[in-house]
């Protein structure tokens, strides 16, 4: 800002542009016939718009609903109808049992269900101890080299999961956890996103809180548990569906590590399993889809049921992290 | 000053069980896979058999010299390099139009966000029933799919997409196709909360001054949402590069059609393979993995600061 | 290009869809003819509905009815870019990854067709403009190498390098800071002189909207209150709120009333008023409306003097006074005349405004009338035509509540009424969040478009049973404030006080420049106290010096979080440490 206000009227000659700006303005004089016409273009190029938005976007959301369409109408058709040459789009007659297959089955869905349930809610609960806890440490406590162990943490997230997996795969052999719910839980129960995450809302609750229970003498713990984990809720909440959709999917480390009907995870046992057609058995390529389906769709409406009634959760935590539950 | 010592021993009290973890599953693994990446062909069956490991860059050029590591590579940057344009694109677009309608607009976001609450694998499983022909009784020619339905009505030519002898190339498509179904809602949920936090007046300004839609995407949206759009491609990069889970939803473990064991197979795919028996070539195509992603952020990153603006 | 609006409303349909009723009507029956080539100021308080008035000018709000005439063509219908307007935007939404020279290319790069200019002409009419604002030293920089008065000019090029017919100009001045926003109005000034073109801008300081206008415009509530130039507004004012609203320091207003002609305020007849009926009056005085004098007919008790240099300001109290304290400015050569406790003053008949207790509206005695007259016939004289507001006054929500209450009550909100005037001239800086809070503080009041797009953040975390408590605990709540702000400073006593007048004894006690200091530090940093607290509170879970505030005055207004219990603690602390 050099300007001195004096000077302004001696470099300015004002009447220059002022023709300038009279004689442009003229272009904008329209007649009253143009402002008719204008105003209707406006309307029709409003409406032309606004529908080639909607066709867009209709077509865009027909193609993400229609595998899940066609996973719905798929498990309730029988396997004859389902082979035929022309494909139905809505099953004649619906065939129910497919679904009693997939309890009943080879694939043993209650049994899937319970481990998944067992491993889910134990990891959970022991994770969100730990993350809560560490996140405190990191946002209220001070003690030497609390930056540097956290720059540290932080760093490891570069590294891909892949690397980790080799040495955990040998090293939960050699503790003999194999085939056993520990080595579904414990290897993962520290999330150093989730202690981030958690940190950066804690680091958000005003220190005069902290202070003032200080000053009424309650110790660290119930200040913790009494005014920090009510406050970060939220956070603590999207965690919990996080973690609990991550062992709804999981399947690389169940599939090394915890193999057998009877610890076997969901995601596992829904891939694994084979399904035969009656009367085609021994084809190959020949999959019972109707019965796959109906498991799917089992495997997929908790999920489902889950994001609508925490979507805000979900959609707040996932737009953070970018990682898939 | 005792209470500050108290203090320090607390907090470490607070961070126990979680660095006792980490020590185990986080810090023992770097330290190891490094260790093992350079003993020639580790694996821990052949240590207790009291087996001896050469150090040096075998298993490096072993991994590299290995025909199916190559194909594995060769599927990983198709599909990265891919997918992550068309999807980013796709999003993009998506989100603006989001962005723009009123109407039924959060039933839209609720729709195009659902494909990321679902299992991968069970999904997976959907497209395959989708794109794959099906076997019919004896006697009856079965049914060609419905994906095949459709390009047949709409004119085209069935396509052996998944099954038995199809090519390479169907097989790609299919892949393709289903990792942008599934990469769409977290990119659309990135981008739409960027575009909404845009200053309208922008918008605004741009509307007084009477900016075409066009112009107005490439001269405004786009630059102000460069950011996001690098957040977006940089995640996508680096999580097309561990790209395991759609193929074994798609193909199942065999990694390909039946009868083409590890067509698709892809750098995680390799290591997970190679995990049980030979840990040391395991660590060192994971060491590779890393140092590629490693190079492709960093490359991503030099990119976004020349090209992000602000 | 003349602008003309015709009966202009705009109405915000309820965003709540169960409550039909909630409708927010932000301008209501406008009508305004705007002469060629002149700059004009919409004036009034935030949601006033000034800024819905100029986005409806510009195309980007579609009226609900009544029509916008430039020249002879009607616009109501057309769309922004078809208007031919230069817009300036409050936070002036320069493209921040595009050079200055680059944003002002832009409008032109737009143009089609026709009007397709070549790339020379396009720079040359860039560079030209950039030098009619001075900015063309900075023409590779991006906006954020730039300081506020320079992006500011930018701005302006932006909007002025398409030749607009009109230029709109929202809040120019309220991003810059003190010294800059003097200068910066001046150049406004300066360059709507050189270009001719006529302008339109909003602010809420009253200042501003004085010292570059042609003409003012002030509103209230949607509606408009009166127009003129500056000057006569200020001279003339047409009723209450007007008056309160122009002038720094704010005018002294009495409770009185007129019998047999003579005007009195409390027991002391003030002045002659001659042939004007009994009636309760409200009395308002212009700080420079009084003379020191020992025979003087209205006695005030001093509570300290201001030095303001040439001036100075003496601050006294009067029991009929409705603002805090009652403010009068004589020349600093008078000032040997003030001694002890009392102080006389004669009022100069000019700078007194008499308003009707019941309507607000004005009263004219003895030669006011006709200087009245005068001045209209000479707006007349200049093709403008002079609108003040005919018919009931808008009111407010509190000002309802106030006709049912008791007289105490009604001190109180006279008091916050005024509070709240000058609160506005010490809240330029912090335009979008207050703006917000304001809707929060008055739900009747319009929203604007800037507070809409600010208050989901503030809206999403008041519950609505936080927001009719609000306006319950309001009018006693503004006076604890203070209150327990002067208690504070002296020492912390754990009682608030409870009416207005021990409020003002314990500021009499001391000399008024002690009292300005503790208010302001205690009473929540920005703004009226009041509206940060419970912004505050609402938004995050309660930092200390908000819920000090939150606790004593405003009833816990409780908080979703379960924090409200201990932040009273910290409450404590606070107030002891």
């Amino acid at each position: 800002m050099t300007d001195n206000i004096n000077d302004i009227d001696e470099k300015v000659t004002p009447e220059q542009p002022a023709t300038e700006a009279v004689k442009s303005a003229e272009s904008y004089v329209m007649k009253k016939k143009d402002m008719n016409a204008v105003s209707k273009k406006q309307i029709a190029m409003k409406i032309a718009v606004q529908t080639g938005l909607y066709l867009f976007l209709g077509i865009m959301a027909l193609a993400v609903l229609f595998p899940f369409y066609w996973m719905l109408i798929s498990s309730l058709k029988t396997y004859a109808e389902y082979s035929e040459t022309v494909p139905t789009l809505w099953p004649r007659q619906f065939e129910w049992s497919n679904y009693a297959t997939a309890f009943t089955g080879e694939l043993n869905l209650g049994r899937l269900f319970l481990n998944t349930c067992i491993v889910g809610i134990v990891s959970t609960i022991l994770s969100l101890v730990v993350t809560v806890l560490s996140a405190y440490a990191f946002a209220r406590l001070e003690f030497k080299g609390k930056n540097a162990l956290f720059a540290a943490m932080m760093a490891t997230m570069m590294i891909p999961g892949e690397l980790f997996t080799i040495t955990n795969f040998v090293t939960v052999s050699n503790f003999g956890w194999k085939n056993t719910f520990t080595v579904l839980i414990v290897p993962f129960l520290v999330s150093i996103f989730y202690i981030y995450l958690l940190r950066q809302n804690f680091m958000q609750i005003p220190n005069e809180l902290y202070l003032a229970a200080k000053v009424d003498g309650t110790s660290d713990l119930k200040y913790l548990w009494k005014v920090m984990v009510p406050l970060a809720a939220p956070t603590l909440i999207s965690i919990t569906i996080l973690k609990m959709m991550g062992a709804w999917n999981s399947y690389v480390w169940p599939r090394l590590v915890a193999n057998d009907a009877a610890h076997k995870l969901i995601t596992l046992g829904l891939r694994q399993a084979s399904w035969p057609v009656e009367g085609l058995e021994g084809v190959e390529g020949a999959i019972n889809y109707p019965a796959q389906m109906a498991a799917v769709v089992l495997v997929t409406i908790p999920l489902l049921l889950v994001f609508i009634f925490f979507r805000k959760y979900i959609m707040k935590g996932v737009s953070r992290s970018g990682i898939k539950g | 000053m005792d209470s500050k010592k108290k203090n320090q021993w607390k907090a470490w009290l607070y961070l126990l069980p979680a660095l006792i973890i980490l020590a185990i599953f986080t810090v023992w693994p770097i330290i190891n896979t490094l260790r093992m990446a350079f003993l020639k062909d580790y694996n821990e069956l052949g240590l207790i058999g009291g087996q001896k490991f050469e150090f040096g860059f075998d298993n490096f050029v072993n991994v590299t010299k290995y025909r199916g590591f190559v194909n594995c590579l060769g599927n990983t940057m198709i599909l990265c390099l891919v997918t992550v344009p068309i999807s980013t694109m796709l999003a993009l677009i998506i989100a603006v139009a989001l962005n723009s309608i009123k109407f039924i607009r959060r039933t839209m976001q609720t729709i195009f966000f659902l494909p990321y609450v679902t299992n991968s694998i069970a999904i997976g499983m959907v497209f395959m029933a989708m794109f794959s022909m099906v076997k019919g009784y004896a006697g009856q020619e079965g049914s060609i799919g419905i994906i095949n339905t459709i390009i047949e009505a709409f004119g085209g030519t069935r396509i052996n997409w998944v099954n038995p002898n199809s090519s390479k190339a169907a097989n790609m498509a299919v892949l393709i196709i289903y990792i942008v179904w599934n990469a769409l809602p977290f990119k659309i949920l990135v981008l739409l909360g960027g575009l909404q936090s845009v200053n309208k007046q922008y918008y605004e300004a741009a509307k007084v001054d009477g900016t075409s839609r066009i112009r107005t995407f490439w001269r405004i949206t786009v630059p102000l949402l460069s950011p996001m759009i690098a957040y977006v491609v940089i995640t996508s990069f680096i999580g097309g590069f561990k790209e395991y889970t759609s193929i074994v939803g798609i193909f199942g473990e065999n990694m390909g059609p039946i009868g083409s064991k590890n067509v698709l197979n892809t750098m995680v795919g390799y290591i997970y393979q190679s995990l049980d028996n030979n840990q040391g070539r395991a660590s060192a195509a994971a060491l590779i993995l890393f140092a590629i992603i490693f190079a492709v952020t960093m490359v991503n990153m030099y990119v976004s600061k020349k090209k992000v603006h602000y | 290009m003349k602008v003309v609006l015709q009966n202009l409303t705009k109405i915000f349909p309820s965003r709540n869809k169960k409550d039909k009723n909630a409708e927010v009507i932000a301008v209501n029956d406008f009508n305004l003819e705007i002469p060629d080539g002149k700059l004009i100021g919409l004036l009034g308080p935030s949601g006033c509905g000034k800024s819905t008035t100029l986005y409806m000018i510009s195309g980007l709000q579609a009226p609900t009815s009544g029509k916008i005439f430039f020249g002879e063509d009607e616009v109501t219908k057309l769309s922004p870019e078809n208007r031919g307007i230069g817009l300036v935007f409050q936070n002036y939404a320069l493209y921040p990854h595009m050079t200055v020279q680059q944003n002002i290319l832009f409008p032109l790069q737009n143009l089609k067709g026709e009007n397709r200019l070549s790339k020379e002409e396009m720079l040359t009419r860039a560079t030209e403009v950039a030098k009619l604002v001075q900015i063309d030293e900075y023409m590779n920089r991006k906006p954020s190498e730039l300081s506020g008065g320079q992006q500011q000019r930018v701005a302006i090029a932006r909007a002025l390098v398409k030749m607009p017919r009109v230029l709109l100009l929202d809040e120019p001045l309220s991003n810059l800071d003190a010294r800059l926003r003097l200068q910066t109005r001046e150049e406004i000034r300066r360059i709507q002189r050189s270009t001719k073109i006529t302008t339109i801008f909003v602010t809420h300081d009253q200042e501003e909207a004085m010292s570059i206008s042609d003409y003012i415009v002030v509103m209230k509530l949607g509606v408009v209150m009166q127009t003129g130039k500056p000057q006569w507004v200020y001279d003339d004012p047409a009723n209450l709120f007007v008056a309160k609203f122009l002038g720094a320091p704010p005018i002294n207003v009495f409770s009185g009333k007129i019998e047999g002609g003579k005007l009195y305020i409390g027991n002391e007849q003030v002045l002659d008023v001659k042939g004007v009926e009994n009636q309760e009056v409200y009395v308002g005085v212009r700080p420079e409306g009084f003379i020191l004098d020992k025979k003087g007919k209205l006695t005030c008790s001093v509570s300290g003097v201001d030095v303001m240099g040439r001036d100075v300001s003496v601050v006294s109290t009067s029991e009929c006074s409705l603002n805090p304290v009652v403010r009068s400015i004589i020349s600093a050569d008078e000032m040997g005349n003030i001694a002890g406790t009392e102080v006389k003053f004669n009022l100069k008949q000019h700078k007194v405004f008499i308003f009707n207790k019941e309507s607000e509206e004005r009263v004219y005695f003895g030669e006011q009338l006709a200087a009245h007259e005068a001045m209209v016939a000479e707006m007349a004289a200049e093709g403008h035509v002079f609108v003040a507001h005919d018919g009931p006054l808008p009111r407010e929500a509190d000002d309802k509540l106030k006709e049912k209450t008791a007289p105490v009550i009604k001190q109180s909100l006279f008091a916050k009424g005024v509070s709240s005037v000058k609160s506005l001239f010490s809240k330029k800086k912090e335009e979008p969040k207050s703006e917000s809070a304001e809707v929060l503080q008055e739900p009747v009041v319009p929203v604007e478009a800037p507070a809409e797009i600010a208050a989901p953040i503030a809206e999403e975390a008041v519950t609505e049973e936080v927001k009719v408590e609000e306006i319950k605990a309001e009018p006693v709540a503004e006076e604890k404030v203070e209150a327990v702000a002067e208690e504070v400073k002296e020492a912390p006593v754990k009682k608030p006080a409870t009416t207005k007048t021990s409020a003002t004894k314990t500021t009499a006690a001391k000399p008024a420049t002690t009292k300005t200091s503790a208010t302001k530090t205690t009473a929540a940093k920005p703004a009226t106290a009041k509206t940060s607290a419970t912004k505050t509170t609402a938004a995050k879970p309660a930092t200390a010096k908000a819920s000090a505030t939150k606790s004593t005055a405003a009833k816990p207004a409780t908080a979703k979080k379960p924090a409200t219990k201990k932040s009273s603690t910290a409450t404590k602390n606070d107030s002891e440490g």
